[in-house]
């Protein structure tokens, strides 16, 4: 039963609808959120320094593997994990601590279920909303051509679960300045941050399959019993995980930008230290 | 009674055009309460597949202003009073005459799956399963068969690869076999290669036009998907089956 598709009236072509309402508010909004965020934190990516400021350490630079001492709001020699910035980074890039690791949490957000909807429809076109017209591809392959790296989003999840553990390491030293407990604006962004981060992590979908979305019994063992609980209790977040991914994506840039700022002498952190 | 003006396709294989209407419409009035008093005073050959006016035999899938939805569920006190109603057939599938679609391609792709295959009775000669076990295959068996989710799909609607992916629908029904807790059967090779797993780039409009608000995306199709990464690209998973058998994919 072959047929143009164009009998039964629909519009054919990219971006084609016979929608009326306004679906490209939400498609917009997202290539603004998306756009905005990757053109700051590459910027930020290539800052050799100010993402510190004792006690706090920009999210963006951590954990933290070398330091190059001396440099404008760097971290002290003894923050760094592996010491002083080595000798054979070439000369051409710039020092960043973030060059080194942003690629984890990057990895973890590009191969997000929520954000692989977020950016197929926003940059991919594929399509740009819903019943409107998709980009016209010779051979649609989905994600089993070159996008086959999507299936790997659970090696990504076992990074950013390490970088969630050195997020609440950083947050719990922001509360402390030479040995004495206190609490500044920074101190509570970088809690929120690491929070954020957690109900992000914590309702990711592979994350969910893992914690026990494989079993096809809950009930068999108490294994599968005390998994089925904590897969209930990924549900709960997984139904925002798009939420929380946004809001997270927000709060992580808007904390390197709060350390930045405050490293560079901009902003005042008031704080119980005075 | 205000009158209100609805822009009909009408024709059938060979091709048709937009038919205005101008009707009167009662309150709580739905579009296909419209559609059938169009029927009944203007056009008596007007073709149109309804049965439950209930929302729950998902006859009368229809693309109303450009988005797949029932016509007994979208009710005209949702559209401004001057608004033009354009209602359409379904854009996948090949259209009978006027708004009724042949969605037989479906039922076909249906008969490939393989069906549920019990797992041997238990030492007392019954088969148990709890209901926690079921939640998540009792969602799935909300779905009415309406095909709206095979409707707005970007890889059936604008890229026709019907040959290679089995769609939103399929991809639940086989989700619920998966997960069932007294199913025997392995699908995932299936899921992956004739059904086309990966082929869904999980954009999410199926579970966005879901009458039956069923999580397609969240609960059946990502979840399949996993399971597919579990079997052929997480090395850790490979290796564990090798060294413990089977368990090692759970």
């Amino acid at each position: 039963m072959e047929q143009t598709i164009r009998v039964g009236g629909h519009a054919r072509g990219l971006a084609a609808t016979g929608r009326t309402d306004r679906w490209w508010v939400g498609t917009l909004l997202t290539l603004l959120g998306l756009t905005g965020f990757v053109a700051y934190a590459t910027w930020a990516a290539f800052q050799p320094g100010h993402f510190f400021h004792d006690p706090y350490i920009s999210p963006f630079s951590s954990p933290l593997l070398f330091v190059r001492p001396g440099a404008a709001g760097a971290a002290p020699l003894q923050h760094a994990w592996f010491g002083a910035w080595p000798s054979w980074w070439p000369s051409w890039l710039p020092a960043s601590p973030s060059l080194l690791i942003l690629i984890f949490p990057l990895s973890f957000r590009l191969t997000c279920y929520y954000f692989r909807k977020a950016y197929y429809r926003a940059y991919a076109a594929s399509p740009p909303g819903c019943a409107v017209g998709a980009l016209p591809r010779s051979e649609y392959r989905g994600e089993t051509g070159l996008l086959i790296f999507q299936n790997l989003h659970r090696y990504a999840l076992y990074f950013i679960l390490v970088f969630m553990v050195v997020h609440y390491y950083d947050t719990f030293w922001a509360f402390f300045r030479d040995g004495v407990f206190g609490v500044g604006v920074g101190s509570i962004v970088l809690t929120i941050d690491a929070a954020l981060l957690t109900l992000y992590v914590f309702g990711c979908h592979s994350w969910r399959h893992l914690l026990g979305g494989k079993l096809d019994c809950f009930s068999c063992d108490a294994s599968s019993r005390l998994r089925h609980g904590a897969w209930r209790k990924a549900s709960i977040l997984n139904a925002s995980h798009g939420l929380f991914g946004w809001l997270s994506l927000f709060w992580v840039a808007f904390s390197d930008y709060y350390v930045r700022m405050v490293s560079m002498g901009r902003i005042h952190d008031f704080s119980t230290w005075g | 009674m205000p009158e209100r003006r609805f822009r009909v396709w009408r024709g059938d294989a060979r091709g048709g055009g937009f038919q205005e209407y101008a009707v009167e419409v009662d309150p709580g009035m739905v579009v296909l309460d419209v559609i059938h008093r169009i029927q009944a005073r203007q056009a008596n050959d007007l073709a149109v597949r309804w049965n439950c006016k209930a929302g729950k035999c998902g006859s009368c899938s229809m693309e109303i202003n450009g988005r797949p939805r029932l016509g007994c569920m979208t009710r005209m006190n949702m559209f401004g009073a001057d608004e033009v109603i354009t209602v359409q057939p379904l854009k996948t599938f090949p259209v009978v005459k006027d708004l009724v679609t042949d969605v037989a391609w479906n039922y076909e792709r249906n008969k490939r799956i393989p069906p549920f295959k019990p797992r041997p009775r238990g030492a007392d000669g019954q088969h148990r399963m709890m209901q926690n076990d079921v939640d998540r295959v009792q969602e799935f068996r909300k779905c009415i068969e309406c095909f709206l989710c095979q409707d707005v799909c970007h890889v059936l609607r604008d890229h026709d690869r019907k040959d290679a992916f089995v769609g939103p629908r399929f991809m639940i029904r086989l989700a619920s076999l998966e997960m069932h807790p007294l199913d025997a059967a392995d699908r995932i090779p299936a899921v992956r290669a004739e059904f086309g797993s990966g082929l869904c780039n999980i954009t999410r409009c199926c579970t966005e036009v879901c009458p039956e608000h069923i999580g397609i995306t969240d609960n059946g199709i990502i979840p399949l998907k996993e399971r597919v990464v579990d079997r052929y690209y997480d090395p850790i998973q490979w290796l564990a089956r090798r060294i413990f058998g089977r368990g090692g994919e759970h």
